[in-house]
C-alpha cells in the first residue's frame, strides 16, 4: 500500500492522506484492492453481484467516524467502472472521503466511472468530499465520469463538496440527491479546466418532503480553449427551500454554459436561481497590485480564493 | 518626499484632446498629513491615481525619495512603500477578510490579533468580520471600511485614501478621523487623503484645492476653510441670492 512516490502524491492530493489513515479505508489501484480496513462500526465489504466495487455498511449511533475510499490509476489503458453503495444507518455523524487521481504516463486513455449510491438514514448527518485529479505528460486522456445518486431520510443531512483540482481531460458528473422530510442537501462544486479540457455537470435535487431544504454552490473556472457546461436543476415537491448559485470565471478562448433550473410542483415551495459567468474584473487585479503582488500573483490569488 | 513636477494628463475626445490635469507641480514632505479637496470632477482622484500608477500621466515627471518612479508599475510602486485606498473598492468573492488583510501586510504570519487591532481602527469588530468574504454581502460602508483597514495593514509610508468618509456612518467616521491623527502624531507616514469633510480637512497640514485640472489654492486648513465656504456660496446664483436678501 502506498509503496511508491507516484502513489503517495496522488493520494494527497485526493485525499489528504499522508499515510494509512485512521478509520475505514478501502484504497483501490489499477482496478485492484491496495489496502482495507473496516472497524466496529463501518465495514467494507466486496459486492456480491458480481459488480466492481464495495458495500460500505455504517451501524446506527456511529458518529465521528471517517472512512476513505480513494482511487488511484497510475497505468495507462485502465478503464473502469466502479459501483460503490453507502448503507448509513439511524443517527450518525460520519465523514467520507472519495476522491480518483489518474497518473498516465502511456498513449492510451484511462478512464474512472465511479457510481456512488448513498442511502442516508433517519437524522444522519454526512460530509462526503471528492477530489479529481489528473497528471502524467503520456498523449492517454484521463477521464472521469462520476455518478453519486443520495436518498436523505427523515432529518438527515449531507454535505457534498466536490472538486477538480487539474489535469482531468473529460469530466461528466451525474449528481441525484432526493430529500426526504426536514432533509438538507448541501452541495459545493469547485472545477478548474484548462486546455482543451471539456466538463459537463448535470445535477438534480429533488426536495421531496416538508421541510426539505437544498442548497447549490458551484464555482468555476475555465481557462485557455476549455469547455464547461452547468445543468443544476432544483425540484420543490412539498413545503421546502432550495437555492442555486452558480459562478463561473471565464478566461483565454474558454466557452462555458450555464442553465440553472428550478421547478416549483407545490405552492409552499421556495426556490431561487442565480448564475453569472464573467472574466476577472480589472479593477479587483488593480487592487491586488496596489498591494505589493505581480498581474499574475493577483490573478492567481483571485482564483485560488474563488476556489478554495 | 513625493514630487510631482509638471503633471498633464489629457484624453482624447473626438478629434481633439481633453485636458484633465495641467502642468501641476507640487512637493510633499515626508510625514505631512495633505488633504486634497475641491469641486467633484476637479482632477483630484486623477491626480492621486497618477501618483500610484494606476493613471499615466501625458506630460511630467513623479519622484519618489528622490526616484523617478513616472514610468515604474503599479506593483513597483507599492512595493516602494505607496499605498491607495480606493473610493469604490472592488469586491472578491471567496478572498476573506483575513486573506486581505495577510496579503496587505506582505506577512503570511499576520495573527489574528494584528488583524483585529487593524478592524478596530475602522469601527468593526475581527470576531464577525475575519472569516467573511469581501463580497456583496458586505455593505459599501463595510467593504470601505475594510479597504481602510487594508491600507493600514500595509503600513507604507505613503498611504493615499480617495475620500475614505464616503459610505461610512457617522460613529465610525469619527474613529477613523482619529485613527487618521494618530498616525499622524506617530509621524511614520505621509498621508494623502481626498475629502470634504471639515472634520479631515482641520487635520491637515496642508489643504490643497484642486479644480479645471489645476492647483487653485495652497494653505493650511485655517486658510483654506473659510475660501472654500466662500466659494461654495459664491458659486451657486440661487444661494447667492437667498443670502443677500437675507
Amino acid at each position: 500500500m502506498m509503496d511508491n512516490e507516484i502513489d503517495r502524491e496522488l493520494l494527497e492530493k485526493i485525499a489528504d492522506m499522508l499515510g494509512k489513515p485512521v478509520g475505514a479505508f478501502n484504497i483501490r489501484k489499477d482496478c485492484g484492492c491496495d489496502g482495507r480496513q473496516s472497524t466496529e462500526h463501518i465495514q467494507i465489504l466486496d459486492r456480491d453481484d458480481g459488480k466492481a466495487g464495495i458495500n460500505i455498511r455504517i451501524a446506527d449511533g456511529t458518529v465521528n467516524e471517517t472512512c476513505h475510499i480513494p482511487v488511484i490509476i497510475t497505468k495507462s489503458g485502465v478503464e473502469e467502472t466502479v459501483y460503490n453503495d453507502f448503507f448509513i444507518g439511524e443517527n450518525c455523524d460520519v465523514e467520507i472521503v472519495a476522491g480518483c487521481g489518474i497518473h498516465n504516463c502511456g498513449e492510451q486513455t484511462s478512464r474512472h466511472d465511479g457510481v456512488h449510491v448513498f442511502h442516508v438514514g433517519k437524522h444522519s448527518r454526512v460530509h462526503y468530499s471528492e477530489k479529481h485529479y489528473g497528471e502524467g505528460d503520456g498523449k492517454g486522456g484521463r477521464i472521469m465520469n462520476p455518478q453519486t445518486i443520495v436518498y436523505l431520510d427523515e432529518g438527515a443531512s449531507i454535505q457534498m463538496d466536490t472538486t477538480q483540482i487539474r489535469g482531468v481531460d473529460s469530466t461528466k458528473r451525474y449528481t441525484k440527491i432526493v430529500c426526504g422530510k426536514d432533509a438538507e442537501a448541501v452541495i459545493t462544486e469547485r472545477l478548474l479546466t484548462h486546455g482543451d479540457q471539456v466538463a459537463e455537470s448535470d445535477m438534480e435535487i429533488d426536495l421531496d418532503g416538508e421541510g426539505a431544504r437544498g442548497r447549490v454552490i458551484s464555482r468555476s473556472v475555465a481557462q485557455d480553449s476549455s469547455n464547461q457546461v452547468f445543468y443544476p436543476r432544483m425540484v420543490g415537491n412539498a413545503a421546502c427551500f432550495g437555492h442555486v448559485q452558480c459562478d463561473s470565471i471565464i478566461m483565454g478562448d474558454a466557452k462555458i454554459k450555464s442553465i440553472p433550473a428550478i421547478t416549483a410542483n407545490c405552492t409552499e415551495a421556495q426556490l431561487i436561481h442565480e448564475a453569472a459567468i464573467g472574466k476577472i474584473a480589472g479593477d479587483q487585479l488593480l487592487k491586488l497590485e496596489t498591494l505589493g503582488l505581480t498581474e499574475e500573483e493577483a490573478e492567481d490569488c483571485i482564483l485560488k480564493g474563488f476556489l478554495a | 518626499m513625493l514630487e510631482l513636477k509638471h503633471i498633464s494628463y489629457a484624453v482624447r475626445e473626438g478629434d481633439g484632446e481633453l485636458g484633465i490635469l495641467n502642468d501641476i507641480s507640487l512637493t510633499i514632505e515626508d510625514h505631512r498629513l495633505v488633504v486634497f479637496t475641491g469641486p467633484n470632477g476637479g482632477g483630484k482622484t486623477t491626480l492621486a491615481k497618477i501618483i500610484m500608477g494606476l493613471v499615466t500621466p501625458t506630460e511630467g515627471q513623479i519622484l519618489w525619495n528622490g526616484q523617478d518612479i513616472t514610468h515604474l508599475g503599479i506593483t513597483e510602486r507599492a512595493r516602494l512603500g505607496i499605498s491607495y485606498g480606493f473610493q469604490q473598492p472592488p469586491r472578491f468573492k471567496g478572498l476573506t477578510v483575513r486573506r486581505l488583510l495577510t496579503l496587505a501586510s506582505g506577512d503570511e504570519t499576520l495573527s489574528k490579533d494584528r488583524c483585529c487591532q487593524y478592524l478596530t481602527k475602522v469601527g468593526l469588530c475581527a470576531n464577525d468580520y475575519l472569516d467573511r468574504e469581501v463580497d456583496v454581502s458586505l455593505s459599501g460602508g463595510e467593504v470601505k471600511r475594510i479597504e481602510i483597514a487594508s491600507i493600514l495593514a500595509r503600513n507604507s509610508q505613503l498611504m493615499i485614501f480617495d475620500e475614505p468618509e464616503a459610505g461610512i456612518d457617522l460613529w465610525s467616521f469619527a474613529r477613523l478621523t482619529e485613527t487618521f491623527q494618530q498616525i499622524h502624531t506617530a509621524g511614520t507616514a505621509t498621508m494623502i487623503i481626498i475629502s470634504h469633510q471639515e472634520r479631515i480637512i482641520s487635520l491637515a497640514d496642508e489643504v490643497i484645492v484642486v479644480g479645471d485640472g489645476a492647483i487653485r489654492h495652497r494653505g493650511s486648513a485655517q486658510e483654506i476653510l473659510p475660501q472654500i465656504l466662500a466659494d461654495t456660496l459664491g458659486g451657486c446664483p440661487v444661494l447667492t441670492k437667498e443670502a443677500k436678501a437675507q
